[in-house]
Parts: structure tokens; sequence; C-alpha cells
């Protein structure tokens, strides 16, 4: 880090309360997610992570009963200020789920159906350009020589790893500033575990990505920065070979070495 | 292997207990039942086809108008032609029994003279395809002559059905939306007992009201003499019609996964963005299904269209004709048409008819169906 340039947050919660019902998820949760790294997010079962995640793109709204206090800011701006729409924070933050769920749909279809929903119906882009957008992303998530021959297939024919492939190619025409991830490799043979934490590796330094995982070693191999929770508590979060190898908070320790479900 | 002894544990594994014999039971109950479904379908099948085939190929002979007609050209004596006027509609089931009737009335000499008229004109078939499906004329009790034509019949059908769909696909699938996308929690389920309420009224009410209100308001709104018509079978046909599709085409969207919705959405698509370009495109085949349903209820419906149409013989022009319709017309003369006679089996041919159609449009809707799941 040089000295004096302070790096900035691409996004940063500040006591952040979450309710489902009556039951909190979230207790006064500050994290701050720095531009442009791989941040794992690790906890046991049920502390929350998924919670936090589908609290940076608003996605928990859709249940209806979801309550929260405190502040979310995505690259400075607080999201839950009352002018902020979730169409347009969805197209800066984007998410892949645990489950890989591509729309029933084309599988060209698919990596359009963003771009299409951003475009004003006035901005009609033309058959080649879209062509253009489809290869880019499926290039860049190392998809395209493999279906290049059957973008007209439906998504839902390939395999679960080019599907978690194809949910990452999707958001990238948009050009999201942050990726959330929630467990993408869990549904997936250690191969394509493998697969998917290479082109996250990849597409590190385009994006902030914020990833959940249950995989010490994924968390260990493939993030610069790891934050642990705890009962709906940030506990911790360090640079990930701080986390490994000198945890400060002994509850952590715990954790890594397995004494936690 | 022979020497080693089964354990017990082991023998036991394969003793028939209780829940063996109630699992076999089982299985031979439900495969009665479903077998006797096949047979039941089979046995209506046939019994129809019995009754209404033998009509479209039955040919008598007999000395009808236009034959006697004939005789009287090529001169055959007064006496004789009233002689022949006993057996006049009277029915053979060749042209030799009709000659050898002719032969006993008049002499043999007599018959030989007229015998190319006697056997070439007097086939009479009671039924035709062509004038079944191209004349309009459905008369069949006429005392001159039967006519069996169904057009108007067809296009009665058609054309209730058709404006009954023109009002129950838009209330059924907006309904259906509205339901199963939109409202949450006491409203949803409030809806939901709504529409199963109004799925079952019986037809019979629905024809009561196409009759008592239905009828004088399109006279007064409408200004026409006779407010039971295509108007008023429709509408009270898109009503029965809207509530049954609107319950299947909303466990259609009711099958949609929820993720997708979650994905579409998480990638800024609006509420409607996601009913139009994900939930319907995915639940296509249940809607398809739940618009089939419908234009079946419609083609089958008979006492509400019998009430509301009108009844009466039409090719319409407008939709404030009064028309009839094929169920209508079987469930009105079935009664009154003796066992075994033309007008009986007419209408078992027009029962076929809508079997037939029926079975086509099934067939289409399985058809569409299978192609949307190859894709
Ligand atoms: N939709 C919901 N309604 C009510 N409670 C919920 C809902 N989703 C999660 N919770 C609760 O909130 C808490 C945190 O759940 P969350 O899914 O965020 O955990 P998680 O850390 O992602 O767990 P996992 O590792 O199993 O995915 C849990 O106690 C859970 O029971
Ligand atoms: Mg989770």
């Amino acid at each position: 880090m040089i000295a004096g340039i302070e790096p900035v947050n691409a996004v940063e919660t500040i006591g952040l309360n979450l309710w489902y019902g009556t039951f909190q998820a979230l207790m006064d949760v500050n994290i701050r997610v720095k531009k442009g790294i791989i941040t794992s997010l690790i906890g046991p079962s049920g502390c929350g992570k998924s919670t936090l995640l589908r609290s940076i793109n608003r996605i928990n709204e859709r249940l209806g009963y979801v309550r929260v206090e405190g502040a979310i800011r995505v690259l400075e701006e607080n999201i839950y200020a009352g002018d902020v729409e979730p169409v347009q924070l969805r197209k800066q933050v984007g998410m892949v789920f645990q489950r890989p769920n591509p729309l029933p749909l084309s599988i060209r279809e698919n990596v359009l159906f963003g771009h299409g929903i951003h475009t004003p119906a006035s901005g009609k882009i033309s058959r080649a350009e879209a062509d253009g957008i489809v290869e880019k992303a499926l290039r860049q998530v190392l998809l395209w020589d493999k279906v290049k021959d059957r973008l007209k297939k439906k998504a839902t024919s390939l395999s679960l790893e080019e599907q978690q492939k194809l949910c990452i190619a999707r958001l990238l025409p948009v050009q999201p500033q942050v990726l959330l991830m929630d467990e993408p490799c869990s549904a997936l043979d250690p191969k394509g575990t493998e697969a998917v934490e290479e082109l996250l590796w990849d597409l590190r330094g385009q994006f902030t990505i914020l990833i959940v995982t249950h995989n010490m070693a994924q968390a260990r191999r493939a993030s610069d920065e790891c934050a642990f929770m705890l009962m709906g508590e940030l506990i911790e979060h360090e640079t990930t070979e701080e986390i490994f190898v000198t945890p400060r908070n002994p509850k952590t320790a715990d954790y890594i070495e397995g004494r936690y479900g | 292997m022979g020497q080693v002894d089964t354990p017990p544990s082991a023998r036991k594994a394969d003793r028939r207990n209780l829940d063996w014999f109630i699992d076999k039971a089982v299985q031979v109950l439900v495969f009665i039942a479903g077998i006797s479904a096949i047979i039941f379908i089979i046995g209506i099948f046939v019994f129809i086809t019995k009754e209404g085939v033998g009509f479209i190929f039955k040919s008598n002979y007999a000395l009808s108008e236009p034959v006697f007609g004939l005789l009287e050209k090529q001169k055959m004596p007064e006496d004789q032609l009233d002689a022949l006027t006993d057996l006049a509609g009277k029915k053979f089931a060749t042209a030799e029994d009709l000659l050898k009737a002719v032969e006993g009335v008049i002499g043999v000499e007599g018959a030989a003279k007229y015998k190319d008229i006697l056997i070439t004109k007097s086939l009479d078939q009671p039924f035709n395809l062509k004038t079944f499906f191209t004349s309009p004329k459905w008369a069949p009790t006429s005392e001159v002559k039967p006519t069996y034509g169904a057009l108007a019949l067809m296009v009665g059908t058609a054309s209730v059905t058709g404006l009954a769909m023109l009002i129950a696909i838009p209330f059924s699938l907006g309904a259906a939306i509205y339901i199963g996308e939109f409202a949450t929690g006491r409203t949803r389920e409030f809806l939901k007992i709504l529409v199963e309420l109004l799925a079952a009224i019986p037809s019979v009410v629905w024809g009561f009201i196409g009759l008592s209100i239905m009828n004088p308001l399109i006279i007064k709104l409408f200004n026409v003499p006779i407010g039971l018509n295509v108007l008023n079978a429709g509408v009270i046909l898109g009503l029965m019609a809207a509530p049954i599709m609107t319950t299947i085409a909303e466990d259609a969207l009711k099958a949609v996964p929820d993720r997708y919705r979650e994905a579409a959405e998480a990638m800024g698509a609006t509420r409607w963005q996601v009913i139009l370009k994900v939930v319907l495109p995915a639940a296509k085949s249940g809607l398809v299904a739940a618009i089939l349903l419908g234009v079946g209820r419609g083609f089958g419906e008979t006492m509400a269209v019998l009430m509301a149409t009108g009844h009466s013989i039409n090719l319409p022009t407008s939709i404030f004709d009064s028309v009839r319709a094929m169920t209508a017309t079987i469930a009105a003369e079935l009664g009154e048409a003796a066992v075994g006679s033309d007008h009986y089996q007419a209408l078992f041919t027009l029962g076929i008819f809508l079997f037939l159609v029926t079975f086509l449009i099934n067939l289409t809707a399985d058809l569409v169906l299978r192609g949307i799941r190859k894709e």
C-alpha cells in the first residue's frame, strides 16, 4: 500500500442490522470491502453470510418481511437512500448464486438478458453488436470455445460447471463493479470448482469480488482478504494470510481449526 | 457356496410379511383402476361409433318423389302409379328387394319396363358427408325430406367458443398473473378460494344468468330485438371457463422455480420484466394447456349454451344473431328421437364429430407441448 493514498472501498456497511420478521440475522455489521480484490466471507452455517451478501444488492427485499437499519455504501453511495432504484444498484452489483440458475432461455439470450434490461428500448443494438457482446462475455469466462456452436441451445442443458460460468458471463455485459458470489462452487465437483476458482482469479482486478464459501482451502487459495462471521456478527476481517496464520480472535482460530460445525 | 450357511437374519429378509401383501394388493387395485379408465374410454368410443358410424354409410332403396317423377315421364300408366304409392317411402336394403316389391304390385312385365329407373334412381342415402359439412340446413324431422346439414351448428359452436375465448384468455391470464405473482398473504388465499368457488357454479346457473340477466341487458344496451345470441352465450361461456383456466394457469406459474425470478431480479429486471421475459416463457406449456382446456370446455358445454344462444339454427352474421350449438342440439333432440331412427343416428354422428374435434384439440396440445419440451 502506497502511503498517503487511501484505498477506495467498493462496499462499506455501517452499523448494519437486519431482521427477518422478528428474528435478527445481522448485528451491527461494519465491513469494508476494498476495490478490485477478492474478499472471502466465512463462518458457520446460519451465521448470516448469505444475508449480508443479499442485502448488498437489496435482493433480500423481495421477501417483503425484511427490515434493515444502518447503511450500506456501494461505491460511496448509500444504497438505502430514498432515491436509489434497486434496478440501477443491481446494474452495479452482480450476483452469482449457490445453485447455478441460468434462465430457461438459450445460452445467447442468457448472456444478453441483463444487457437488454439495462438498455433503453430506443438504444436497440444490431445483431452483429449483440454477437460481439455474447462472444466477449463467453470468452471472458473461458466458455466460448465450448458453446460457440450451440448458442441457441437451452442454457439448462449445460453441465453445472458450464452453467455457473454462464451465470458469471451474463453479468459481464452490463459492466458491474462488484460481483457477489454465494458459495458459487458448492454445487460443482472438484474439477469444476478449480475451473471456477481460476476464472475468479482471472477476473480479479476488473471487479471487486465478495465470495461466500464453506471451503477453507478455497478461501485460503482464492482470496486476498477474508472476513469471519459468527451469529450475525462480523468477528474479524484481515488479509487472508493473517486470518489463517495468526488469527487475532480466539473464535476465529476455533473455527479455522474446525471446532465449529 | 453351498456350504456357507445363510445367517438367520438374512433368511428373514425374503419373508413375505403383511406389508408385502398390502403392497401387492394396492398395486393390483391401482392397476385395476387404471385399466378400467382405459376400458371405459374405449367403451364410450365404441358405443358412439357403433350408433353413429353406420348412419354415415347407410343406404336404402325407396320410391321417393323424384323416382315417381321419372316414372311418370316414362309414361307409366296412372293405375300402376296409383298402385305404387302404397310403396312410397318404404325402405329396402337392396335394389332387388325393391324390384321384387314393385313386381308384386304391378306384375313382372310392368316392372321390367321400368327396371333401369327402379334400380339406378331409387338409391336413397339419408346421410351425405358433403351436406353435413356444407349445408346449414338441419332438418332431421322434416316430413318431406330430412336434411342433416351441420354447418350452422358448427359455426354456432365455433362462434360462441371463439368469443368466449376472446373474453376468457385475457381475464384468466391476468387473474393468474395477479394471484401468482403479485398478490401476497391473505389477499392471495382469498382470491384463490373465490376463483375456486366461481369454478364450482353449475352450468345451468350460468344459463339462468344468461337468460334472465344478460338477455334483457343486451336488449337494452344494444337496442337489439333479442338478447339470446352469440354475444350472450360467448360472455356466459367466457365467464364460465375463466375460473378453471385461471386455476390451471396459476398452477403453471407457480411451477416456475423461484430461482429464475431471483436470478432475473438480481440482474436488475423489474417485476413486470421478470414476468414477461422469464415466467411466462417458462410457463408456456402450462398456459397453453390452460387455454386448450378452456376451448375444450367451451366446445363441450351444453346447458348454458342451450339457454343463452337462443337455440335457433342460423349462420350468424353478427354477434347479435341467435345460433345453435352442436351439444345443445344433441341434448335437446336425443330425447325425442326414436332409438335407431335416422334422426337418432344422425345425432350420434354429430357426437362422433364433437369427439373427433376434441381429440384433435388434445392431440395438438400434446404435440405443441412435446415440441416445447424438446427445445
Ligand atoms: N428468508 C428467511 N426468512 C427467515 N429467516 C431466514 C431467512 N433466510 C435466512 N434466515 C435466517 O437467518 C440466519 C442467517 O441465514 P443465512 O442464510 O444468511 O446464513 P448463512 O451464513 O448463509 O448459512 P449457510 O452457510 O447455511 O448458507 C439463519 O438463522 C436463517 O435461519
Ligand atoms: Mg448461505
